[in-house]
């Protein structure tokens, strides 16, 4: 026969099924809502910084300098416009910058992005090919990951792009793309980006047999790299009488993960707070336990049972409480990521990983049973000092 | 087995100091301790099972002297070698009631053997309460809660019985059963019955009488 005090403990648990529930649930939500939040701050800021990779400036058309990082690092936002490739070439040749990956877009195929750019682009996320070879041709494309996946598409496949970002309204049905490339996964804004050379973009918004003026030949932005840091205060400068600006990916993220700050810290505070109720429940439950479950208790005394039996049961009933509502907690907390993670998917096309464990959650498990364990020893203690005969001579 | 000279109890420090009757009982005697409300019956059954010690006097039970033993002896000694019947019969409402049977073993042992679950099955055959096994102690009726408490207090073949008031709380016929029930299965032990029951006074030959207890 099992009758270990762990067993129990359970039955005891099973026994007030509402008051478990409540304090499970409690603690649940807690454990859940803290976890949540590591997760997703984690995810964000790797998959921001992964990104942002050596990229020190944007240079691209005046307007609001964090719409021009998330429209050209990240990819999810409009542009601020257009530059003239000519201007742009001569801020590529300022002695202050070492490299610079143009980028021209305004194109989309089934919502993802057509981007016109060098190889380098893909070099400098380290991005390798799965099959085929880079863009070479005009209205060659090479796909990242994602697109090829999520669209279905494999070598020699070809498609009409669409004008603007979103949707497909407006399609130029005269001039075909074809894929010659597929990249593999990366993890960066790469996967999610339709490559293609430059001449696409500015070919496909020609009309029949118009041969582009290389002196109006437009670009998006500039991805550039600094050769030297006076770079971050020269350029701007020189850019004043021009109609670009240069921002920094690194200052608009933070300001931006700041202001997302603000929200974040309130709802820690409501999962704190909600935590906090629960190891009040379970002490209150443990209190509880002990006054309605007295005789019981004496009884044990009468039966070969020590103090520490008593006090070893009530601390594991407590225990098995913080244990089992953490677990829960963290399987919520995934639950609710992989929500998270599909609504992401749909609006950004970014990928969230769902079932990491982070060692910060580690912590979170550790504090989460420790604070249960002593919430529920506090109480515990008087079943110490338990009268035995005093309480079974109560009627 | 049960010897009881010049025991004195007060409760605090302030309370009126009680005084009881000396008696003696040997291994496998039976005996009826008689006494009206106000004789400081449970007090006496308290001492006797170490629950609470005794200011003045010699108490020795199943070969243990409870003034000269630490809480600690005391615990492991009940659950060894005592089996008190409650005057209400008490159980671990979240177990079943063959849990609650082995409940004694477990505490004293750490584990429940084979061997006292056999014993359990032909008691409980014995007292007529095999289908109850599985079910939770509210559900039992109140003779089968006697009934289960009994065997609960024997299972563990102890040396001395301590029975108080088992027959209060039912009528005549089950007074009757109960009374059977707890001699039969306590052959091999030293029995003694607090109660204020009458109706038991002409069972035993050995009776003590306890006084009432000066204010």
């Amino acid at each position: 026969m099992k009758l270990g005090l762990l067993y129990q403990a359970s039955r005891n648990l099973r026994a007030k099924p509402l008051q478990t529930a409540l304090s499970l649930a409690l603690l649940a939500f807690g454990v859940g809502m803290v976890s949540l939040m590591l997760l997703t701050e984690k995810q964000v800021n790797d998959a921001f910084e992964r990104n942002i990779k050596d990229i020190d400036l944007v240079l691209g058309a005046k307007g609001s300098p964090l719409q021009l990082i998330l429209a050209n690092v990240y990819h999810i936002d409009a542009p601020t416009g257009n530059i003239l490739q000519s201007e742009a070439e001569k801020v590529l040749k300022h002695p202050y910058i070492a490299s610079g990956i143009p980028l021209a877009y305004g194109d989309n195929h089934e919502g993802y992005r057509i981007v016109g750019t060098e190889h380098s682009y893909v070099a400098h996320y380290g991005v390798i090919l799965r099959e085929g070879k880079l863009w070479e041709a005009p209205f060659e494309v090479t796909l990242g990951a994602r697109v090829a996946d999520q669209l279905n598409m494999g070598l020699g496949d070809t498609f009409f792009s669409a004008h603007g970002l979103t949707d497909q309204t407006d399609v130029h049905t005269d001039k075909t793309f074809t894929v010659v490339g597929i990249l593999e996964p990366s993890g960066s804004v790469v996967d999610q980006l339709i490559l293609t050379p430059m001449e696409s973009i500015w070919n496909v918004h020609a009309h029949e047999d118009e041969v582009v003026d290389p002196a109006t030949r437009e670009i998006t932005a500039m991805l550039l790299k600094k050769r030297n840091p006076l770079a971050v205060l020269t350029i701007p400068n020189v850019l004043r009488e021009t109609n670009m600006q240069v921002a920094l990916p690194a200052i608009e993220v933070n300001r931006m993960t700041q202001q997302f700050g603000l929200g974040t810290s309130a709802l820690r505070a409501i999962a704190m707070l909600i935590m906090t109720l629960s190891f009040a429940s379970i002490f209150i439950s443990v209190l509880d336990n002990i006054r309605a479950r007295r005789h019981e208790l004496a009884l044990m005394r009468t039966m070969g049972g020590t103090p520490a039996t008593l006090y070893q049961l009530l601390l594991l009933e407590g225990g098995l409480l913080s244990v089992a509502g953490t677990l829960l907690g963290l399987a919520l907390s995934r639950v609710g990521m992989a929500v998270l993670g599909q609504v992401v998917e749909n609006q950004f096309h970014y990928d969230l990983d769902t079932f990491t464990v982070l060692p910060t959650e580690g912590l979170l498990v550790a504090a989460a049973v420790g604070v249960g364990l002593l919430a529920s020893a506090i109480p515990a203690r008087s079943s110490l000092r338990l009268d035995i005969s005093q309480t079974l001579s109560e009627a | 087995m049960v010897e009881a000279q010049g025991i004195k109890f007060r409760y605090g420090s302030a309370g009126p100091e009680m005084d009881f009757p000396n008696f003696s009982c040997a291994a496998g005697e039976r005996m009826l301790l008689l006494g009206n409300s106000g004789t400081g019956k449970t007090t006496l059954l308290h001492l006797l099972c170490g629950l609470l010690r005794p200011g003045e006097g010699t108490l020795r039970v199943a070969g243990r002297d409870l003034r000269a033993s630490t809480d600690r002896e005391l615990d492991v000694w009940r659950g060894a070698d005592l089996g008190i019947v409650f005057q209400r019969a008490h159980f671990v409402q979240s177990l079943t009631v063959e849990e609650n049977l082995a409940l004694p073993h477990q505490l004293t042992h750490g584990h429940v053997p084979d061997d006292v679950l056999a014993r359990m099955g032909a008691m409980l055959d014995r007292l007529g309460i095999t289908h109850r096994a599985k079910a939770r102690p509210h559900e039992l009726s109140v003779g089968e809660q006697q009934r289960a408490s009994i065997a609960r207090a024997l299972l563990h073949s102890p040396k001395v019985v301590f029975a108080d008031e088992p027959t209060s709380a039912l009528d005549d016929h089950n007074a009757e059963a109960v009374m059977d029930i707890l001699e039969r299965e306590a052959t091999n032990a030293t029995l003694v019955v607090v109660t204020h029951d009458q109706r038991l006074k002409d069972r035993y030959a050995k009776c003590i009488t306890l006084n009432r207890q000066a204010p």
